[in-house]
């Protein structure tokens, strides 16, 4: 199982990267793995309270179970326009 | 209907003309068009701006776009439209996004392009970083501006 997890904007910059990339090894003990455990996983502080995520490219949940090859992305507010 | 994210400054007048002459609507089918553009300005919260720059979450943000699109062409009954959105650094004065839409009667025009506004400014997946005189800083979300 592998999972792309993405980050963007002042969470990026924050972190000190912006992908990262769960491997098999990685999470095969946690399977299913959610969008909340993989912060866990990848991030050394708690979510920042105004954190959003995405699942392949839809807003999602952080409840939302994964599966191989997804890609998660987690972000601050948006700003366009 | 014409959606881009583009990193180079473009003229919303000119895309807006050009798309109109070329985009296969039909001359006396549509009795309004809609524009809105956004420009940068050289001022924020009190500070001087310098500069801006767009970042996008690519793959993500195109198919938004295009969701949004496609909803406003259907719950206005919208004829067509363009999106034209700007990502990269981006000089105070130089458009930052443009919504142009055309339908048959002015009350869908206005409502649709202003919903294709809110969207991209309350979910549409942009970032801005403003350089000031001295620091630079992220603008915070800009759903109430």
């Amino acid at each position: 199982m592998s999972i792309t997890v993405r980050f963007f904007a002042s969470l990026a910059e924050e972190l000190g990267f912006d992908q990262k990339t769960l491997d098999r090894k990685t999470v095969a003990h946690k399977s299913p793995l959610t969008i909340e455990e993989v912060w866990r996983e990848v991030a050394d502080r708690p979510p920042p309270e105004n954190l959003l995520c995405a699942l392949n490219h839809e807003y999602a949940d952080f409840k939302q179970h994964l599966k191989d090859g997804d890609e998660v992305a987690f972000f601050p507010p948006v700003n366009g326009g | 209907m014409l959606i881009e994210i583009r990193n180079q400054a473009f003229d919303p007048w000119q895309e807006i003309s050009r798309y109109q002459e070329n985009c296969g609507l039909v001359p006396g089918s549509y009795g309004a068009c809609a524009t809105f553009v956004g420009t940068l300005r050289d001022f924020n919260q009190g500070d001087k701006v310098k500069r801006m720059r767009l970042t996008h979450y690519p793959g993500m943000t195109e198919h938004q776009l295009s969701k949004i699109a496609e909803q406003a062409l259907s719950q206005y009954q919208l004829l067509d439209l363009i999106i034209v959105h700007r990502v990269g650094d981006i000089n105070p004065n130089e458009p930052i996004v443009l919504v142009a839409v055309w339908s048959a009667h002015r009350a869908a025009a206005f409502d649709g392009c202003r919903q294709i506004m809110e969207y991209l400014k309350s979910s549409a997946t942009f970032w801005k970083k403003e350089t000031l005189e001295s620091e630079q800083r992220w603008v915070s979300s800009g759903v109430n501006q």
